[in-house]
Order: structure tokens, then C-alpha cells, then sequence
């Protein structure tokens, strides 16, 4: 097989609720006492990461996972609030796999594969199944059952949530059943061990030169298969709500040795953060998305308000109703503050643009908890005979609920901000938060290169230009647990006479060589800045150019400025310490060596893409009411091949055909 | 504000370390505690000394692995948070500030304030998991209902983040909060009872192969837990490691 052979992504024939399993029906598959013969690596351990060891693990191959934290528990996932979606239909209300697909394609305004999406609506059921098994301790009603909530952009109560922690309960579950495999001595654990680069032989991924971080000593790993669950690039605008080393790295690496990388543009801009407060800000906290449930976001009607708002001379609490913009209700009263993060985030820039942001920076809306309270206060003195005309009682039972609610996510915003969001409304703005785009995958989740594969997150299949609340955690846990350990095995069922892959091959020494120059000639640059300087940089131009909104001129601007940071990169970095032993700043120099160059193709893909869809807003192409205005000429997925350099990077298309779903004008009016 | 740090220093898990001072000026109230350190980490790189090593990831209270002992406290001196969710307005201008690594024989140094916590990991690879397979073939979500309390008890038990602050706080360096945190969620749900009583004895029995100490029900992991749990957790665990060997 060469390079690309799967591309396009050779889905399966058939109709679309029946291509998985005629897929199954038909795969390769290998035995029992074959798999005992085949060595796996999977790199990173969120919740694809870990439960495809886990999976894999089981089915009785041989596992060697990788994560740079001090334990594979610690991955980003476990950040996740809201929670995850299921077709379950438990509440009734009309939800099914053909919905859940649907509002998938819709809301990544009809930029995503189909038939993954499909695929991923119909496991979805079985996620809930499998980490209830597991012991995730879900929230529940007092009838015992799983309780749903609802998230934007849908119109059903479909997501599973365990509080505000709901990556936290699924990682630690799919964690726990890595244990269970660690224990058997199915998974060998490399926990502060970080992917440098991928060992390609005969064309096939056949290894990684792994670094231990603590020793800084280069190891080499071989195996038949690779799996890169690494994760989003969200942190290359420096500020995110990514963790501090979540990295591109892994998923750089591979492109540089022929994995495609499709729509790097496409990014989410989540609308509620918490804004930013100064320059020594290091990174950004999400509020989550199931706030909006309950908090109505809005910012004062008049710009003199706004003005006593900032210098502290009036009080949100103090202005009546009649003088607030409950702007998203005001511009979407059918999903009101529900409608999907893309629409949340730029109608929060609108108003902020237009100077009616309410903190000292002016990026900042309200979200308002007030009427809930009072909602949920009045109820709950109805239904236990107390009085409900008693607004001190009523207000004391609101906060209670709101706190059980949301009671973690309340107590960390006012660590932060140092405000009590029951006393007054919360401030938000957007914050960079997931990306859509990754490496180019075909419906076995393989990338372009025979053998790599590339799960969760770092791939770009199934959200489109825009990825719905809760539907992160649900993707994750089907790559992991449902689709890879099927699909891997159609293309392991030829490896097994290969034996073991041995690590003295030339191909390992060379890959070995090249990644001891990268970093001896980084520790050994005599520049004078510290790495942060350049991502700090780097983060500026593409939160000002590449962010939330763009247009082509100053796009072109972000490219060459990129550009120039990387050969100011190379020329005065400052890395301080030796090769050997722990050292954090060696690390980072070499991931933010590739967030220089993905931040290239990022913009260039974005200057590429004339249209708007989705978290990708091109001023240029706008309706009159300000709204995004896709272009059928663009409904493809773009997936770019290295050449060189980002600006040499070849395009190739995979265009979109939607057999099952009528293309619309996304609206949420 | 202006203040002096007072910080352990090692060069890695075998050198002998030493307290060092530093002085750092124009901090801001509104920063969290990992970006004042952050600034005096850019501080040294520019005087080309080598900077203080921390373990620090999500910033948001989550992911567990911010590990600081400050002025005497696991996380320092707030209640309910991680180090990351210190922020420097609990703080004086002038104040001297000592920074440590937590401290137990079971976290060793790995260097500076960072310590090896994989004695945690190897106590959950002992049993903290149910026996099921990940092939999706398990029944309905919904077949078993839940007691709504004991589900909500096995979430504030599983809402432990294994940063460690309870062994760090606890004078015989007892992992017992931890350990009890995880048999608590599995023994007051359904899905944990076929392995009940296995679990909780393997699991003992290897927190005790790690070195950490034994509990005198002091009650400072409770106080010092940033996410609440409760040490009716190891009155539960020693209950159930009873009766596991009842029989």
C-alpha cells in the first residue's frame, strides 16, 4: 500500500443504518492466539487513548501507552464538565440514532463524513451501558434512572452528566479498566513519557522514539500498529482551556511523515470562560456549556450603564429588566441560550465589539442565574408545602438547587474571580476550547499512513465545523472502546506472521538521530528568550487574526508573521538546562517548535477556505443579519499533505456527498 | 506586592536538596499562584539560572497533579482548592512564603517540588476497577436502578483527584482517604459487589507494601482535601475490610 491509497475514505456500501454492521460482518479478524503475537502502541490516555488500550488490551493484544503526565488519570479529558450524549431516548422525547446523526451533521454545519457520524450516533447507546458497568457514578433521579440534561444546539434532553465532572468520572472509568489490564501485564504503562517522532518501515508505522522525561534519556518502541490519541492544538493561541501541556506534537510528528491533516482551521471558540484578567494569565478556565440551561446571558441596553458597569459605579443586579439585551434570546428566540457555541461566541464578540462589554477590558457578557434561582425556589416550596410568596425562602431553596447543580462550577468561579455568582451574575467571554480539525482518517479511524492511526480528538471525522456540547466525551469513548478494536484488526489480520518488530533497524536509527538534533540544537541555541516569549507571540497573532472572526487580508498578514516568529524562534530561543534529566523548558521549546508550524497551516487553511461554516467565520461571507454563509463549492474536507514546509503543503479534497440528510441553511431562529 | 519564596530546591532524586531564597517584586493580587511562580521561573531563565521545577497541568482544580506543600499546607492556605486555584490574594505584600514538595516516603523526589505518585497508581491496579469488558455488551444503563442517595455518595467519593494533599497533610503520611475513597464508590454501588471483598483486601494490602503509614484518625486529610472527601470513607473501608475477613 502507498501513501493515500485510502483516500477518499472507503466507507462501506449500503444503507447508512446498516454500513457498520455489514462492515463487521465482513472485516478480517484475528484469532485469539494470534493477537498474543501483536504489539500495539498507544500514545496519550484520555478517554479515546484509554479506552482503546483498555479495549485492545482485552481483545489480547499487547499494549504499550504512552502519556506525558505522571499518570495516565490525569489526561485533559478528565477536565470535561457537562457531560456526554446518547441516543438513549430515556426521557421520551423523540431522540433516536437518526436524531442524534442528524443534529451531529447539522450543527458541524454539514462539514463532517456522514457515515462516521452515523456510526458514532449508533454506539453511543452502548457508552452509557459500558460506564455504568464500569461504576461511573452518573447523577440519577429519585426513581434510581439516569438523568438527562440538555445542551445547545439540540432539542432534546440527551446527555448523561455526572455534576460538573462528567470527563472526570468517564476518564477515571476508563482508566480503572486500563488498571484491570496493567495488572494482567497486558498494558505496560509509560506514564512522563512523550512521543518524538514515528518510525516508518517499508512505509508501514512501525515504532516511536519515545522521551523519558525524566531522564531525558531517547528510548525506541517498536510495534505493528501506532494509535495517536493526543489530543486537540487548541493551546496554539497560548491561551485556552487546554491543560498547560496539552500538545500537537504527536499528531505534527505523523503529518511530517505523510498523515494528511484535515481542516485545521476548523476550531472552537467556547462562549462560556472565564475572561481573561491580566497579562501574567496563563491560561483560561471553561464555565460549562449546562449553564446556559439555567444562566441567561446578556449585556446592559444602554451604553451609559455600561460605562457606570466598568468604573464600578453601578451594580448588574441594579438594572431593570427593560434596560438589559438578553441578546441571544433577542437574535435566536427558538434555541434562545441554547443555540450552538459557534452562534453563543460571535454574538457575544458582536456585542463586545460594539462596546458593550462589561468588565474592565471590555470582553465580557453576563451570565445571570436570577430567574432560575427564583424558578427553582418557587417549585421547590411548592412541592414541600412551604410558602411560596416568602422570597427570602424562595431564594434560599433556589440557591440550593442551583447548587446542586452546579455547585463545583459556582465554587470555581469565585476562587477565580473573586465574585459570588449566587449574589451576582457571573462574567464570561469566549475562550479557544476543542478543535475539529486533526489528522485526515478514513472510516477505520487509519490515517494516510498504512498502520497509524489516529483517535478522539487528534482526528478531524466526525464534528465538522462545529462540535455540539457533550458530544467530545461521546467520541472519545466510541473510537476507543467501539470502533477501533474492530477496525485495527481488518488491517492487523495480515501482521500476523510478522513477529516481533526489531528496534536496530536502520529506520530507527535514523529517526533516533534526527530527533537528538532537534534537541541538542535547541538546549544548545545561544538566544536570549524564553520559550513562553514566542508562544505568547505566536497565541497573539493567531487569537487577533485567526480567531473568532477572519478575512482574507489579515490572514495573509497571520502567514507571514508566523513566519517570521518561527525564524525568530530558531534564532533566539533560550533553553535553559542540560539534555539529561528533568527538564520542562526542553519540552515545551519542542512543542511550541510545532505549534509554529501547524499556526501556518492553520491560517493558511482558513484564507483557503472562502466561506463561512461552523467556528470558521470569513467576514467576507456573511448574510446582511451578520450570519455565517456557507459556499456548496466548499462542502469538502480539506486535507493537507506535507511537503516541506506548511506553505508548500499540498491540498487534497474529500468531497462531502450527504445522501441521508437534506443540506440546510443552519438556523437556530 | 513584593515577597520572598522560600523553596525547596534538588536536582534530582538522589541529590541532596536545600531550601533556597528568592525575591520577587510587582505581583499581582489577581494571579494564581502557579503564574506567580511562572514569573519567577521567566525571572531565572533570564538570569540564566536553571527554574523550579513544578508538576501543574489543567490550572482548573481537576487533573490532581499540582502537589505543593505551602507554608505548612498541602495546596496552601484556602480550603476546598488545588495550588493552581491559589491565588495570590490570599497573600500580604512582604510575606515570606515557604514552598516545599508534598512529603512521603511512598512520593519520593523525582526533582524540586516534584514528587513520584505512582504508589497511587499501583494501590488502583490492585482491584479499584470492576471486572467487566469493554465489549459493550452489557446490560441496559438503565436495568439496575440506583438508590439516588447511595449514587450520590459514590460520586463524592469518586470525585477524588490522587493529588495526594491527604497523605501530604497526615502526620503518619496515611493514604487512607484515598485508598478508602475508591473502595467507598465501588462498595456503594451494584456494579462493585461481585469483587467487594477482594478489592478492598488487595487493595489495603498493597497501600501497606508502599510504605505509606497507618491511620490515627487525625482527621487533617479531611481538612486538607481540595475536593471534599469525607473520612467517613475510611470508617466505611475499615468496616468493610473487617468483614471481608470475617469469613
Amino acid at each position: 500500500m502507498t501513501i493515500g491509497e485510502n483516500f477518499p475514505a472507503k466507507t462501506p456500501e449500503g444503507p447508512i443504518e446498516h454500513k457498520w454492521t455489514s462492515y463487521k460482518n465482513k472485516i478480517d479478524l484475528v484469532n485469539p492466539a494470534n493477537k498474543r503475537l501483536i504489539d500495539i502502541i498507544v500514545i496519550g490516555t484520555g478517554l479515546a487513548g484509554a479506552s482503546a488500550a483498555a479495549s485492545l488490551a482485552e481483545l489480547g493484544y499487547n499494549i504499550k501507552a504512552f502519556c506525558f503526565q505522571d499518570s495516565p488519570r490525569r489526561a485533559h479529558s478528565i477536565a470535561a464538565q457537562g457531560g456526554i450524549n446518547a441516543s438513549k431516548n430515556y426521557m421520551g422525547d423523540g431522540d433516536s440514532d437518526y436524531r442524534l446523526f442528524y443534529d451531529t451533521v447539522k450543527g458541524g454545519d454539514y462539514r463532517a463524513r456522514e457515515e462516521n457520524v452515523y456510526r458514532l450516533a449508533e454506539v453511543s447507546g452502548n457508552i452509557i451501558d459500558q460506564c455504568v458497568a464500569q461504576g461511573v457514578p452518573f447523577a440519577r433521579d429519585y426513581g434510581g434512572l439516569l438523568d438527562n440534561r440538555s445542551f445547545g444546539g439540540v432539542l432534546v434532553s440527551r446527555t448523561f452528566y455526572a455534576k460538573g465532572q462528567t470527563g472526570q468520572q468517564l476518564l477515571l472509568g476508563a482508566y480503572s479498566a486500563m488498571n484491570r489490564q496493567i495488572a494482567r501485564g497486558k498494558i505496560k504503562m509509560y506514564n512522563r513519557h512523550e512521543m518524538m517522532d514515528l518510525v516508518l518501515i517499508d512505509g508501514k508505522a512501525r515504532g516511536i522514539i519515545a522521551k523519558n522525561l525524566i531522564t531525558g534519556e531517547l528510548e525506541r518502541h517498536s510495534a505493528h500498529a501506532v494509535v495517536i490519541a493526543s489530543g486537540g492544538y487548541g493551546n496554539v493561541f497560548y491561551l485556552s482551556t487546554n491543560a498547560m501541556g496539552s500538545n500537537v506534537s504527536a499528531a505534527w510528528k505523523i503529518h511530517k511523515k505523510g498523515a494528511w491533516f484535515a481542516n485545521p482551521c476548523f476550531t472552537q471558540i467556547h462562549p462560556t470562560c472565564i475572561p481573561v484578567s491580566g497579562d501574567h494569565q496563563s491560561k483560561l478556565t471553561l464555565m460549562s456549556e449546562s449553564l446556559r440551561n439555567d444562566g441567561r446571558i446578556w449585556v446592559p441596553a444602554k451604553q451609559e450603564h455600561v460605562k457606570d458597569i466598568r468604573s464600578g459605579k453601578l451594580k448588574p443586579t441594579e438594572i431593570i429588566e427593560s434596560d438589559r439585551d438578553y441578546f441571544l434570546e433577542r437574535r435566536y428566540p427558538a434555541f434562545g441560550n441554547l443555540v450552538p457555541r459557534d452562534v453563543a461566541s460571535r454574538a457575544a464578540k458582536e456585542r463586545c465589539d460594539a462596546g458593550f462589554g462589561v468588565n474592565a477590558t471590555g470582553e465580557a457578557v453576563y451570565l445571570d442565574f436570577a430567574s432560575a434561582i427564583i424558578r427553582y425556589g418557587k417549585e421547590k416550596a411548592l412541592v414541600t408545602h412551604q410558602d411560596a410568596n416568602n422570597e427570602a425562602l424562595v431564594l434560599e431553596l433556589g440557591k440550593e438547587i442551583i447548587s446542586t447543580k452546579y455547585g463545583n462550577l459556582f465554587q470555581m468561579y469565585e476562587k477565580i474571580v473573586d465574585q459570588n455568582p449566587y449574589e451576582t451574575p457571573m462574567m464570561i467571554y469566549p475562550a479557544v476550547h476543542y478543535t475539529m480539525g486533526g489528522v485526515w482518517v478514513d472510516y477505520d479511524l487509519m490515517t494516510t499512513i498504512p498502520g497509524c492511526y489516529a483517535i478522539g480528538e487528534a482526528n478531524f471525522s466526525e464534528h465538522g465545523a462545529n462540535r455540539l456540547g457533550a458530544s467530545a466525551l461521546m467520541q472519545g469513548l466510541a473510537d476507543g472502546y467501539f470502533v477501533l478494536p474492530y477496525t485495527i484488526g481488518n488491517y492487523l489480520a495480515k501482521d500476523i506472521r510478522t513477529g516481533t518488530i526489531s528496534t536496530d533497524l536502520p529506520e530507527f536509527d535514523a529517526a533516533e538521530e534526527g530527533v537528538q538534533e532537534q534537541i541538542e540544537s535547541l538546549i544548545n541555541n545561544k538566544g536570549s528568550k524564553p520559550v513562553d516569549y514566542f508562544h505568547k507571540k505566536l497565541g497573539k497573532v493567531m487569537w487577533d487574526k485567526v480567531g473568532m472572526s477572519r478575512n482574507g487580508k489579515d490572514l495573509k498578514n497571520a502567514v507571514e508573521e508566523i513566519q517570521a516568529i518561527r525564524a525568530e524562534f530558531y534564532k533566539e530561543v533560550k533553553v535553559p538546562g542540560d539534555l539529561h534529566g528533568f527538564n520542562e523548558e526542553l519540552a515545551k521549546a519542542g512543542r511550541v517548535a510545532d505549534f509554529l508550524e501547524l499556526g501556518e497551516l492553520f491560517a493558511k487553511d482558513a484564507l483557503f477556505r472562502e466561506e463561512s461554516c461552523g467556528g470558521h467565520f470569513r467576514e467576507e461571507h456573511q448574510t446582511p443579519e451578520g450570519e455565517a454563509k456557507r459556499d456548496k463549492a466548499f462542502q469538502y474536507v480539506a486535507a493537507w499533505e506535507h511537503n516541506g514546509s506548511p506553505k508548500d503543503a499540498k491540498l487534497h479534497k474529500e468531497m462531502l456527498n450527504y445522501k441521508y440528510i437534506e443540506v440546510k441553511e443552519r438556523s437556530y431562529k | 506586592m513584593n515577597l520572598k519564596l522560600k523553596i525547596w530546591r534538588q536536582k534530582n532524586s538522589t541529590a541532596k536538596g536545600k531550601i533556597v531564597d528568592y525575591y520577587i517584586n510587582e505581583i499581582s493580587s489577581d494571579m494564581s499562584f502557579l503564574e506567580m511562580l511562572d514569573v519567577l521561573n521567566a525571572d531565572l531563565i533570564k538570569k540564566g539560572e536553571e527554574p523550579v521545577s513544578f508538576d501543574h497541568d489543567c490550572r482548573e482544580g481537576i487533573c490532581g497533579s499540582c502537589s505543593l506543600h505551602i507554608n505548612g499546607r498541602p495546596h496552601g492556605p484556602d480550603g476546598g482548592i488545588t495550588t493552581c486555584q491559589l491565588h495570590m490574594r490570599k497573600f500580604k505584600d512582604g510575606d515570606s512564603i515557604v514552598i516545599e514538595p508534598f512529603r512521603s516516603k511512598a512520593f519520593p523526589i523525582v526533582k524540586d517540588l516534584i514528587i513520584d505518585r505512582s504508589s497511587f497508581d499501583r494501590v488502583q491496579h490492585a482491584g479499584a476497577f470492576v471486572s467487566v469488558n469493554t465489549s459493550g455488551n452489557t446490560q441496559d444503563a438503565n436495568a439496575t436502578p440506583i438508590n439516588k442517595v447511595d449514587a450520590d455518595h459514590a460520586f463524592d467519593a469518586a470525585a477524588c483527584i490522587g493529588c495526594g494533599a491527604c497523605v501530604a497533610a497526615c502526620k503518619n503520611a496515611s493514604a487512607m482517604l484515598f485508598v478508602s475513597a475508591k473502595v467507598s464508590q465501588y462498595a456503594l454501588l451494584p456494579q462493585g459487589q461481585v469483587e467487594r471483598k477482594k478489592r478492598v483486601t488487595d487493595m489495603v494490602s498493597q497501600m501497606d507494601e508502599e510504605g505509606f503509614g497507618a491511620c490515627t484518625n487525625t482527621g487533617a486529610c479531611e481538612i486538607e482535601c481540595p475536593k471534599g472527601i469525607s473520612v467517613t470513607n475510611i470508617a466505611r473501608m475499615n468496616r468493610e475490610f473487617i468483614e471481608s475477613n470475617l469469613k
